[in-house]
């Protein structure tokens, strides 16, 4: 039987608030634990919250990025359960009135361009951390991540393969940190996917029993993830099993998901509004401003990169695929004014090339855009040829030193003395006269073994074309 | 001096008749001698550390009427350093790293806080027997209860272990002890003080309020204890006024509306007439009396036994034996550590109450009560609506009876039937008071009076007034 996969994913992504959605503390991330944790994130009796206004504008700017429906009255709920690194035994978040409504997403893949609903997103505050391996017997809590502002951005389960679920997932990775509400840091966890994966005989409507996958912390496990569970889902369907609705607990390491819960075993998070908050309500005004302050969002900065720098679609469609990359790109353009093209073959070629042989991200990149495009200044105005500046680079990744700086020690100015490149060329040319003869008898194809001779002879610092050009004038 | 109100005593300190140690220690001696059983936690140390701060600042002359003056302070506030336990096992190691709002702004006002005061665990109860530290006397009969859940508040006020004492009241929590000890209990406008460290039984119903001697010295207090906070969203941004401006203001032409409600079966007939002859007293100074109607208050009993254990069972939910407060021993996992630490660690009230909190939120049945409990809400807030624009302000008993019996009301339901004049101005968030307005066989009767939103100045103009032509409030206890 031929099987359709539907997948619908629900991403946390923290909020790059300074302070906490409902205390004053702290966010910053790897401090010494609890040490970031304040009397309201640790739930002692009698604290109440209060509502961060950031995290609500930034909830609110993600929003208008996405032309979502805003809920200018939406009210926080007590999500009611136990657990030991969730201090209250309840998280606020937004259950029947979220603070975005439904909007939508345009996701290209094999030139294929498709629409992804986005059901809702709305606040809530992250949990602390257990952490299991610390202590022999027992389990430590740290509670600094306790009280971090999520916005939980729940999808239609409008995806059908694990492919397009990645391109989904990496499309509101760049415009979260595009519009600066997450830092979109996957390893420290400022960004996590759970994906709802079910299947269905192709041309049926209504929807398979589906799992929901949790602690999937890459888009290269995404799709690792939700493949895998395809694949155990038709296994069991074909052999006449049933699916049960799970949740269900992806291991990298060992490559499997397994289970965590079953629905019947599911908490009944007895939700109810949190009488401690009162309903956020939020003006026209405060909505305007906010959209106003949108800066450019991925697909206006690829439209400009064609029209205004004349890029082609491909190379500003990667240029502006992840927001450090696109930021790494304009300030090269803000040093060198010249080739953006030019620029655009550097930041994708030599760099990026680099940059994934040694796992670097490029906001640490060792060459910054300034020097890189100082480098690519050095091309342009014909200091020296652009096989030369690949030697430049190399030496420049490993070193603090300049282009100029390189340029100089390793000698690679090209000649630009036309004088003594002349000179040259009339030295090979008596040199060699059985070639010049064969040239002017009509060989073109020799022309090249002059221009090697001297080549050889500048030790690669004439530029070729100069001497492609003096070459024929002389012999003509 | 320990009969002596706050105005009295702000006197006799200032002229220096006697020292605020002096004062303090004649507090504590009577505390440590009593068997009234008011306090979890009397302060002695910090007390009198307290006092002699106040004593160096009268003596330079730089005073306000409160320095100095020693309160009794209700153990659900936090308070920075000393054991705060809600009246709990669960809290009873508890010691509060931090100051509740109004812990920080009574001790800003150099006040002196004797200790704190036995309460109904988590505040639920009527009766302060559900106490873990054991229930607390009347001071006017040693075998009857002095009300809840701020008894122990009502019984130091009355039985002269402190000038004043703070309370909460979420149902009467304020109100009906006061008036079954005697005393003048304010519950103000739901967001005029901060809840901020006050611990949280239902946080859309919880009040804190002043419980003291006279209107006089309530208007004082509440001077201090009111105004926005901004750790609390839900308290109120509205200006506080001087509450003791309008004191003495006639009340000639006032129109006092009686809920027929209020006075139908139920209503002990000595208590009835005990308020008809206060009101009687109001007619003499002019007032207008008027009948009136809240037809849905019948349904107060339900709605709040569904609203506040369902907030309950969610603000409780902090007290789960892995931070602080009681913890089980050799739990065997984590869910043993949560049921035995819970189950031993709360009351049988206290339980009662998260679990029908619990199951009215459950999928399922949410919408049936909960929701509706709010609609009634609103509905009960309609009646009020509507009564207030005929009349000023609403009159009628606090409690069906005076002080019952310890031990004698065994069946929760009953014990429920208690609160039934003070719940709905919590559901409706409306300010009320208590004051003293007679006696049933040597036991006091209080009268409630229900004002409209943010009239805590009129409640207590009115509450003054009626203690100038009246000496139910100074009447005291055989033991004082």
């Amino acid at each position: 039987m031929e099987w359709e996969t539907v997948i619908g994913l629900e991403i946390h992504a923290q909020l790059n608030t300074k302070s906490k959605i409902f205390s004053a503390a702290s966010t910053q991330y790897g401090k010494k634990p609890n040490s970031q944790a304040c009397v309201v994130d640790l739930g002692l009796p009698g604290v109440l919250p209060v509502l961060n206004v950031e995290a609500v504008n930034k909830a609110i700017k993600f929003g208008v990025a996405i032309n979502a429906h805003i809920n200018q009255r939406n009210v926080f709920d007590r999500k009611n359960y136990f657990y030991p690194d969730l201090p209250k035994g309840y998280q606020i978040s937004q259950m029947d009135w979220p603070i975005v409504g439904e909007g939508k997403i345009e996701i290209t893949l094999d030139n294929q361009t498709k629409i992804v609903g986005i059901t809702r997103a709305h606040l809530e505050e992250d949990a602390g951390k257990s952490i299991h391996d610390m202590f022999d017997d027992n389990t430590a809590i740290d509670l600094n991540r306790a009280g971090i502002p999520l916005l939980e951005i729940v999808s239609e389960p409008d995806m059908r393969s694990a492919k397009e679920a990645v391109v989904y997932a990496k499309k509101i990775h760049t415009l979260v940190q595009y519009i600066d509400i997450c830092d979109g840091n996957m390893q420290e966890g400022s960004f996590r996917c759970d994906a709802n994966v079910s299947i269905r005989p192709k041309g049926q409507k209504e929807l398979g029993t589906r799992a929901e996958l949790k602690n999937i912390n890459s888009f290269k496990f995404l799709e690792r993830a939700i493949n895998l569970e395809v694949g155990r889902q038709q296994d069991i369907l074909e052999e006449g099993g049933k699916i049960v609705q799970e949740t269900r607990l992806y291991d990298s390491m060992k490559h499997e998901t397994r289970s965590m819960r079953s629905k019947e075993e599911a908490n009944d998070y007895r939700y109810f509004p949190d009488p401690d908050l009162l309903p956020v309500e939020i003006s026209d005004e405060l909505l305007e401003k906010i959209r106003q302050t949108l800066p450019e969002l991925p697909a206006q900065k690829k439209e400009r990169f064609v029209a205004e720098l004349g890029l082609g679609d491909y190379d500003a469609d990667v240029l502006t695929s992840q927001k450090p990359l696109a930021d790494y790109f304009e300030a090269m353009l803000e040093y060198h004014t010249g080739n953006a093209k030019l620029c655009a073959n550097w930041v994708m070629g030599e760099l990026s090339a680099s940059l994934n042989k040694y796992q670097i991200d490029i906001q640490n990149s060792p060459i910054t855009a300034q020097a890189l495009s100082l480098l690519i200044s050095r091309i342009g105005d014909d200091t020296i040829s652009g096989k030369a500046a690949k030697d430049v680079f190399k030496a420049m990744w490993n070193s603090e030193d300049s282009a100029d700086k390189i340029i100089q020690a390793k000698g690679l100015k090209q000649m630009t003395d036309m004088g003594e490149i002349e000179a040259i060329v009339e030295q090979v040319i008596a040199n060699n006269a059985p070639q010049v003869v064969q040239f002017k008898s009509g060989n073109d194809k020799i022309l090249g073994f002059l221009v090697g001779q001297i080549m050889k002879l500048t030790a690669g610092k004439a530029n070729p074309k100069q001497v492609n050009e003096l070459l024929r004038k002389k012999l003509s | 001096m320990h009969t002596k109100t706050i105005v009295k005593l702000a006197q006799n300190l200032k002229d220096k008749d006697f020292s605020c140690v002096e004062l303090t220690q004649h507090y504590l001696n009577r505390i440590n001698q009593s068997d009234l059983n008011a306090f979890i936690t009397v302060a002695d140390e910090l007390a009198l550390a307290q006092a002699q701060v106040a004593d160096d600042k009268i003596s330079l002359g730089n005073v306000s009427i409160l320095t100095g003056i020693p309160y009794a302070h209700k153990d659900i506030f936090c308070t920075k350093g000393v054991k705060t336990s809600a009246g709990s096992k669960m809290l009873d190691t508890f010691i509060s790293p931090y100051d509740a709002t109004i812990s920080q702004k009574l001790n800003q006002a150099d006040l002196v806080m004797l200790g704190k005061t036995n309460m109904d665990e988590f505040a639920m109860g009527s009766s302060n027997e559900n106490s873990f530290y054991g229930a607390v006397k009347n001071p006017w009969n040693h075998l009857k209860i002095p009300g809840g859940s701020s008894g122990g508040s009502a019984a130091s006020v009355a039985g002269g272990l402190s000038c004043f004492a703070t309370g909460t009241d979420t149902g009467g929590s304020i109100r009906q002890p006061a008036s079954l000890c005697g005393i003048t209990g304010l519950k103000p406008t739901y967001g005029r003080i901060s809840r901020y460290g006050m611990i949280a039984y239902a946080s859309s119903l919880d009040q804190a309020g002043p419980m003291t001697k006279t209107a006089q010295d309530a208007a004082i207090v509440l001077n201090v204890m009111a105004g926005f906070d901004e750790k609390d969203s839900t308290s109120a941004e509205q200006k506080v006024p001087d509450y003791t401006t309008n004191l003495n203001d006639s009340i000639k032409g006032l129109i006092i509306g009686l809920p027929k409600e209020f006075f139908s079966s139920g209503l002990d007939d000595e208590v009835a007439s005990n308020i008809m002859a206060a009101v009687k007293e109001f007619e003499v100074m002019g007032a207008i009396v008027k009948e009136v109607s809240l037809p849905n208050s019948a349904y107060a009993i339900p709605a709040y036994y569904i609203v506040a254990p369902c907030e309950c069972s969610s603000n409780l939910s902090r007290l789960d034996g892995v931070r602080y407060g009681y913890r089980t021993k050799d739990a065997k996992n984590l869910e043993d550590l949560y049921l035995r630490s819970r189950s031993e660690g709360f009351g049988e009230e206290v339980k009662r109450r998260i679990m029908i909190g619990a199951y009215a939120l459950s999928a399922g049945y949410y919408d049936a009560y909960y929701l509706k409990a709010q609609k009634v809400r609103h509905l009960i807030s309609d009646d009020f609506k509507k009564v207030f624009e005929q009349v000023d302000v609403i009159m009628g008993p606090v409690s069906p009876t005076t002080a019952f019996d310890l031990g004698s009301v065994k069946d929760p339901v009953s014990m429920y039937l208690a609160d039934i004049y003070t719940l709905s101005a919590n559901l409706a968030g409306l300010p009320a008071m208590s004051i003293p307005a007679g006696f049933v066989q040597n036991l006091p009767v209080g009268l409630q009076l229900i004002g409209n939103y943010w009239s805590e100045s009129k409640l207590l103009n009115i509450a003054h007034q009626f203690q100038l032509q009246t000496d139910w409030h100074s009447k005291t206890p055989q033991e004082c």
